[in-house]
């Protein structure tokens, strides 16, 4: 009775592309594992910079070279969308996870209003940071 | 027979092995997150680009310290955990196993690093 027969149940394939139209729902989910993933890039940075801010005026200046680089901009500006986006991507599993908003007019809304409500966030940054 | 109620046979038998732990770290971190973050987000903003001594200065004080150092903790052991779902997805093997412990040894090391800084900026 409590044996677990081996079976071959089917895997499920890589939908999107071959046998799904990239939609809202799936783009956006996506988007919240990629921007998930490429934070540690710029949380990388500032506690290198960090780091170097502890140590001395010397390994301050070179990290606050890159750091201020156009470079250094660009990693800030992309960090501060992904992480709002994948913010408001963690309040929508939230919402999911209480049961609402799950059908596809609702879900469709909820993942316009990441991307419009993370580019919004991104541009108040950008203002509180250089005023 | 058995005293195995069904529900006991099943568990731990999920794709990944494991149950709902997963899941709730994920969503108990990610609400932490949803407070620290935005806090931390605008702190950066006014502070990056900042001079030597005034970087040093916001992080010696103790409610930026110690909000940095939770996001450290609570942040770099999402993003671990995150990240291994995410290499369970496409990797497999060695190349797995591999891949779970590059993610989790820069998570530990992002923490080090950063609760190392935040203490000697503190003293
Ligand atoms: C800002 C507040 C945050 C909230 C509310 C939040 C919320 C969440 C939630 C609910 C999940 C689970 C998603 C799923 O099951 O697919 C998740 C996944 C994840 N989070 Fe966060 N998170 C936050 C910040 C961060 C930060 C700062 C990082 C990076 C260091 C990060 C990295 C990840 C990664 C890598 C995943 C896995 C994505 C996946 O499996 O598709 N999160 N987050």
């Amino acid at each position: 009775m409590a044996e677990t027969k081996e079976q071959k149940r089917p895997l499920s394939p890589f939908m999107i592309g071959p046998y799904y139209r990239p939609q809202m729902t799936s783009i956006s989910s996506i988007l919240v594992r990629i921007t998930g993933l490429a934070l540690v890039v710029g949380i990388g940075l500032t506690v290198a910079w960090l780091l170097a801010a502890a140590v001395s005026e010397e390994w301050f200046a070179r990290v606050d070279w890159v750091v201020t680089s156009w470079l250094g901009k660009l990693v800030y500006v992309g960090s501060a969308w992904a992480v709002w986006y994948h913010l408001l991507g963690g309040v929508r599993h939230f919402i999911f996870d209480a049961g609402r908003g799950m059908d596809s007019p609702t879900a469709e809304k909820l993942g316009w209003a990441m991307v419009v409500g993370s580019v919004v966030l991104t541009v108040i940054t950008i203002l509180v940071a250089s005023w | 027979m058995r005293y195995l109620t069904t529900r006991k046979r099943a568990e731990g038998l999920g794709s990944a092995r494991a149950g709902t732990e997963h899941h709730l770290a994920m969503t108990a971190s990610g609400w932490a997150l949803l407070v620290l973050v935005p806090i931390l987000v605008f702190v950066l903003a006014r502070t990056i680009g900042g001079s030597f001594d005034e970087v040093r200065a916001t992080f010696a004080n103790p409610f930026v310290a110690i909000l940095t150092a939770l996001f450290l903790v609570i942040g770099m052991r999402h993003f671990a955990k995150g990240a291994q779902t995410a290499i369970e997805d496409y990797a497999h093997g060695a190349t797995r196993a591999a891949l779970i412990m590059v993610a989790n040894a820069a998570a530990y090391l992002t923490i080090a690093a950063g609760l190392y800084a935040l203490i000697k900026l503190a003293i």
